[in-house]
């Protein structure tokens, strides 16, 4: 029996004669047989206390917790610092350092993992320069204004020096003669326009459906679907819209005089098919916690605000919108840190190609787990776990927080 | 209440006799189960009596077998068990999971000592991963004095180079792979043409074909269907086109490494130019997004007579039976090349009897038996008695009676591999092939097994490396316009040679040397 740092030794060892007084716990030997009702009542109510049932159930379910996510965390960073063979009964590994880090962001593998970077256009080092003078304004403002203590001036020196490093990377590999984008910057395309687009259609169709139309119960359960179909068979069924040589489209396609369109050899087309594939799926997602937001909100305001004259996009412009700011921020936090983790799409539509133009983080950890290249797969997955926890918490701190203090 | 009562009346006698159909053919031998089987020839049937024989031989015995889910491929081996059960008393246990699946949970659970399977058909590329830490179980003694399986009966090439790893055989061979090219018969009968000899014949054809409406349909169609899709299928067919330039000596002669330096044959070279170049080519004779398409695509345009080329493994000739392609569709031995690369100088020099002794008419023909078929292997550390019913399942699998009928039907994804294939073509006609459609199927598989320049698919440990990431992703970005030739053959040759560094370059090279059969 498992002993409570609450109970004295005497209550932790006296089996069934386990008593207690309001206070807490203890030991009362023979006064507990006269009263045994009330006693046991008593005991009950401390089992019941914070303190016991903290000791019993949190911690228990908190460690678990705990070891079942730090575990892997552990074992994959030890992975990535690993090269693995196997060998008759068992598995060598060896530690090798940094050089999968090396070999992804210095190395071979750097034009798969950061893309082939090379100097920037006019108009590329316009871009750069142009991000770096606003980047520096940004924080002078927000030095000056003295709003922020030297915590958040340095995490918003952080942040604005990684906006600089991420535009210089993006310039060399898109704005520049040669470059081409890598599976870190693919991945940021797919997360970025694929959830400004989700939430423009999901805010679209959400401030349809809220009207009192007819059907409008129809229409939401058919907006739905999409979210109900899982990713691989979505990836599917885009493969078939996709194919213009035999799939259930070509009719359409012969009929516009595209026969010999492809979605599949032009990179930017390519990914283009992968987020309308993804924004198909996850748009519903957005619809649905905007609309219940929408039906949330009080009407009596911007009635107010009609009836005083003005316009529906003024009335959407400064009442609907800032109103949704809350669930906004919290739905793009949820779609940022689950659209960072995008294979089935890109994977099944196109295997990652043509060449490289599709493949994104986590399929490129999964070539590589594919391959048994282990340790370079746990490197890629920790790679993308640090991008994942930078962006997630510049964005909490920086634009969440900034929409929260605003509404 | 009463309801339930009588639809459960319906129901368990429904359900009693479906069971008793379902059983039914397992109660009889093999040969006469399936109605295709019935039509299996006499002596095949005889050949299957032995097996019948032994009774309850493995009573009691249960085996795990881990193969790939197809729904090819396990599909014999699930349809086959039990009767095998019937005959022998043992149970086997197919388990089937996703291609890329196969290789990772076969190896973890040999290398971790779970040993949850007894044996694998899988794809002996990974011999090299498996033999050398001793995981598979030498089969070298057993096959040899086996009446059922018949061992002298498999291809030459299949059975020493195939199942065989540094002298010693570990598989036994279900399937039979290497690619082939397929054309459109009555179009070039049609026209007076022959069968494409070279891949620049095989070009001047498609581009003849190409926008031309081949099926009838008022559509134009494609001159030349090849699966290019990243992550599928694309950089074996790469392999088949630059191994008549790579390969001149024969099989020994290896067309992935230099045998001497284990220097990549795959990197900046005039042979590689000229395949990738031919290979960027069909593609713009082929359909707009061929570059998406895998053999499971460009096999429907084939066999709805859309292409007038394509290169694939066997399978097209057994799909095309109730096709617009029945009838219509020739096989031929993959192309080759005028040229071979003479490796000291990394120039092409022409074909004569020193450096292509076994060209024919001038052209090194390099049969490229990609992936190598389906073959089956047993855990060195399974229990003995699981080891030898596990043998005899797969040895009575491969034996003439069962394979003679599966390599000819396309539901199977096996590929003739026995000679005892060619002999008969009963149940070719059965399957459905007319007999000048089954003799020229034949015939070019023939020709390819028996020419002494067959190219061996790569078999060294972290084969998967090799060919699936690095040559895989720098072919893709090729065809995409990512890198243009130099720069492809130098991302294979720095990738290539990254992975044997990392896994070292002797004993690769020993690997390498041991999976070509070469003695030294």
């Amino acid at each position: 029996m498992p002993s409570s740092p609450r109970m004295s030794p005497a209550l932790a060892s006296s089996g069934n004669s386990v008593t207690a007084d309001p206070d807490g716990l203890t030991a009362e030997g023979q006064a507990s047989e006269t009263r045994p009702p009330r006693r046991a009542i008593a005991s009950l109510g401390a089992w019941r206390s914070d303190g016991a049932a903290r000791w019993l159930f949190i911690w228990p379910t908190v460690l678990f917790i705990l070891v079942l996510s730090l575990f892997p965390l552990v074992a994959s960073l030890a992975l990535s610092l690993s090269k693995l063979s196997f060998r008759q009964g068992g598995i060598d590994l060896k530690f090798i350092g940094f050089a999968n880090y090396q070999q992804l962001l210095l190395g071979l593998e750097r034009s798969h993992f950061l893309g082939v970077l090379k100097s920037p256009s006019p108009l590329g080092w316009a871009i750069v320069i142009g991000t770096l003078l606003l980047t520096a304004y940004a924080w002078t403002r927000a030095v000056r204004s003295g709003r922020y203590g030297p915590f958040g001036l340095i995490l918003r020196l952080f942040a604005g020096v990684l906006l600089v490093g991420f535009v210089w990377l993006l310039v060399q590999a898109m704005v520049s003669e040669g470059g081409r984008p890598g599976s870190l910057i693919v991945t940021l395309i797919f997360v970025v326009v694929g959830i400004g687009l989700q939430y423009v259609l999901g805010l679209g169709l959400a401030l349809l459906a809220v009207q009192q139309v007819p059907g409008r119960r129809f229409f939401r359960i058919v907006f739905l679907i999409p979210l109900t179909i899982t990713p691989v068979g979505v990836g599917y069924m885009f493969l078939m819209l996709t194919d213009t040589s035999k799939g259930p489209l070509e009719p359409l396609w012969v009929t516009l005089g595209l026969r010999d369109f492809t979605w599949v050899t032009d990179p930017w087309l390519a990914r283009a098919a992968v987020i309308i594939g993804d924004t198909w799926q996850w748009t519903p997602f957005v619809f649905i916690v905007l609309l219940a937001a929408l039906e949330s909100l009080d009407q009596e305001v911007r009635e107010a605000a009609l009836a005083d004259g003005a316009s529906r996009w003024q009335a959407f412009r400064h009442i609907t919108f800032p109103a949704l700011l809350p669930v906004t921020t919290t739905i793009i936090l949820i779609r940022l840190i689950e659209g960072f983790k995008i294979i089935d799409m890109p994977n099944i539509l196109l295997g990652g190609g043509p060449g490289t133009a599709t493949q994104s983080m986590t399929l490129q950890a999964w070539i590589d787990w594919n391959t048994l290249n282990l340790g370079r797969s746990a490197a890629v997955a920790y790679l993308l776990l640090i991008l994942v926890t930078i962006v997630a918490t510049l964005y909490v701190n920086v634009v969440r927080r900034g929409v929260t203090e605003t509404v | 209440m009463s309801r339930y009562r009588l639809v459960a009346a319906a129901i368990i006698p429904i359900l009693v006799l479906t069971a008793c159909n379902a059983a039914s053919p397992s109660a009889v031998p093999s040969s006469a189960a399936p109605s295709t089987e019935a039509s299996a020839s006499a002596s095949a049937s005889a050949e299957a009596t032995p097996a019948a024989s032994q009774g309850d031989k493995f009573k009691g015995v249960s085996v795990n077998l881990l193969t790939f889910n197809g729904p090819q491929v396990a599909e014999p081996l699930q349809r086959r068990a039990p009767d095998w059960e019937q005959l022998t008393g043992g149970h086997v246990n197919v388990v089937a999971v996703g291609f890329q699946t196969i290789y990772d949970k076969a190896i973890l659970d040999a290398s971790t000592g779970t040993n949850s399977f007894d044996g694998y058909v899988f794809d002996p590329q990974w011999l090299g991963d498996f033999v050398g830490p001793g995981y598979l179980l030498d089969l070298s003694d057993r096959v040899k004095g086996d009446t059922q399986l018949q061992w002298d009966d498999i291809g030459p090439f299949f059975r020493d180079f195939n199942a065989t790893y540094n002298g010693k055989v570990y598989t036994i061979p279900l399937d039979g792979d290497f690619h082939m090219v397929y054309y459109r018969s009555d179009l070039l009968q049609k026209d007076g043409l022959k069968p494409p000899a070279t891949w620049d014949d095989y070009m001047t054809i498609a581009t003849k074909y190409n926008g031309q409406d081949l099926n009838g349909d008022n559509e134009p169609d494609y001159g030349s269907c090849i699966a290019k899709k990243k992550g599928a299928q694309s950089y074996w067919w790469i392999i088949s086109i630059a191994a008549g330039l790579l390969q001149g000596k024969g099989t020994n002669e290896g067309a992935f490494f230099d045998t001497g330096n284990m220097n990549p044959l795959f990197g900046q070279n005039d042979a590689m130019n000229k395949a990738l170049d031919m290979y960027a080519k069909t593609a713009t004779v082929g359909p707009p997004d061929e570059l998406n398409m895998d053999v499971g695509g460009t096999r429907g345009l084939f066999t709805t007579g859309r292409c007038a080329l394509s290169m694939d493994w066997g399978d097209i000739g057994t799909l095309t039976p109730g096709t617009y392609a029945q009838d219509k569709t020739g096989a031929t031995i993959t192309p080759g090349w005028k040229e071979v690369l003479d490796r000291s100088s990394g120039k092409l020099v022409p074909c004569d009897a020193n450096t292509c002794p076994n060209a024919v008419d001038g052209v090194n023909y390099a049969p490229f038996a990609s992936f190598g078929g389906w073959s089956g292997a047993i855990n060195a550390a399974s229990p003995k008695a699981n080891q030898d019913a596990l043998y005899d399942f797969l040895s009575y699998m491969s034996a003439p009676a069962q394979s003679g009928i599966d390599v000819t039907l396309g539901k199977t994804g096996y590929n003739p591999y026995r000679t005892s294939h060619f002999s008969d073509t009963k149940p070719w006609l059965d399957a459905g092939l007319s007999q000048g459609a089954a003799d020229n199927y034949l015939g070019a598989i023939k020709s390819s097994l028996q020419n002494t320049n067959m190219v061996l698919d790569m078999r060294i440990p972290l084969t998967k490396r090799y060919q699936q990431d690095v040559l895989d992703t720098a072919v893709s970005q090729y065809l995409a316009g990512e890198l243009d030739a130099a720069a492809a053959e130098q991302a294979i040759a720095d990738g290539w040679n990254a992975i044997t560094d990392e896994a070292g370059k002797d004993a690769q090279l020993a690997a390498y040397v041991a999976s070509l059969g070469v003695q030294r």
